[in-house]
């Protein structure tokens, strides 16, 4: 295959697995605000389906990263580009906290989010975009932070 | 026993949600995480747009056709603009610091076994859960 049509057909499965996850975030009942803020109120009326979209989700993509193990590279490009980090650190869980927050104030993740978005809520428009402008403004200030921080 | 019709849909909407992310890591090599996607697309660097860009189109279209098939699966929840827009920067922010949000770690992470994917999600379902608490259970 060319580097060209090769390109092009990475861009087709990207453009495929985007509208399989649209469609399944829509089955699984993540684009509903309120049950997903159903799911996080453990303690009144507890609504525990979400759990089964991460048992599902995860039962479909751990069985395949078993299988994907065994082969060298994926079958598009040169190598898997995975995470391989495995400690903890303070960055991490801090960031994971703060996103925590957000979920549970709007009942929105950046997927369903971005999903919502056909339906022309102003809730989904204004969480989107708040959420891009958060994105970036942490991306350029990142840095800086870290600049000043190795200074003192 | 009569199993709930939703947890029916959940499993079935997950297998699609793990299917999408198959075959993005299979075929492309790629982690299906969103926040990481848009992020890659606030910062483009050459070559690598592309496929964000196509993904996030077809994540739009998939919520398109949904819309189409059953409108009832999408509602907006009970929260005033102010605050969804406090969500959003926090959600945008965490995201961007945490490296990863509900599909890249609470999906992608913990199905390849990562320790720091498993505690970041324990973390962001605990924060969200205690923030539900804390707002009454659905804050306007």
């Amino acid at each position: 295959m060319t580097p060209r049509a090769r390109e092009r057909a990475q861009g087709v499965v990207a453009l495929l697995s985007g509208v399989l996850f649209g469609l399944g975030l829509a089955v699984a009942g993540m684009t509903r605000a309120e049950k997903v803020i159903g799911f996080l109120n453990f303690f009144r009326g507890w609504d525990p389906s979400l759990m089964f979209v991460m048992g599902g989700a995860i039962a479909v993509h751990a069985l395949a990263w078993r299988l994907l193990q065994g082969r060298p590279s994926p079958l598009l490009s040169a190598r898997f580009l995975v995470p391989t980090r495995r400690d903890l650190d303070v960055r991490l869980l801090l960031g994971a906290a703060i996103f925590g927050v957000g979920w549970g104030l709007g009942g929105f993740c950046p997927g369903p989010g971005i999903a919502s978005l056909p339906t022309a809520a102003p809730t989904a428009i204004v969480f989107v975009l708040a959420m891009l402008a958060g994105s970036y403004a942490t991306a350029r200030l990142d840095p800086l932070v870290t600049r000043a921080l190795k200074r003192s | 026993m009569d199993i709930p019709l939703d947890w029916i849909r959940a499993l079935q909407g997950g297998a699609l949600i793990g299917l999408s992310a198959s075959l993005l890591l299979g075929l492309n090599g790629r982690v299906m995480g969103i926040s990481g996607i848009v992020g890659g697309l606030l910062a483009p660097s050459a070559g690598d747009v592309a496929w964000r860009a196509l993904f996030i189109a077809g994540l739009v279209g998939g919520g398109l056709v949904a819309l189409a098939l059953m409108p009832g699966a999408f509602s907006a929840g009970s929260a005033s603009l102010g605050l969804v827009l406090l969500a959003g920067l926090l959600v945008g922010v965490g995201t961007r610091i945490g490296n990863g949000c509900t599909s890249g770690h609470g999906v992608c992470g913990i199905s390849r076994f990562s320790p720091r994917s498993v505690a970041a999600t324990l973390t962001f379902i605990g924060t969200g859960a205690l923030t539900v608490l804390l707002t009454g259970g659905g804050a306007r």
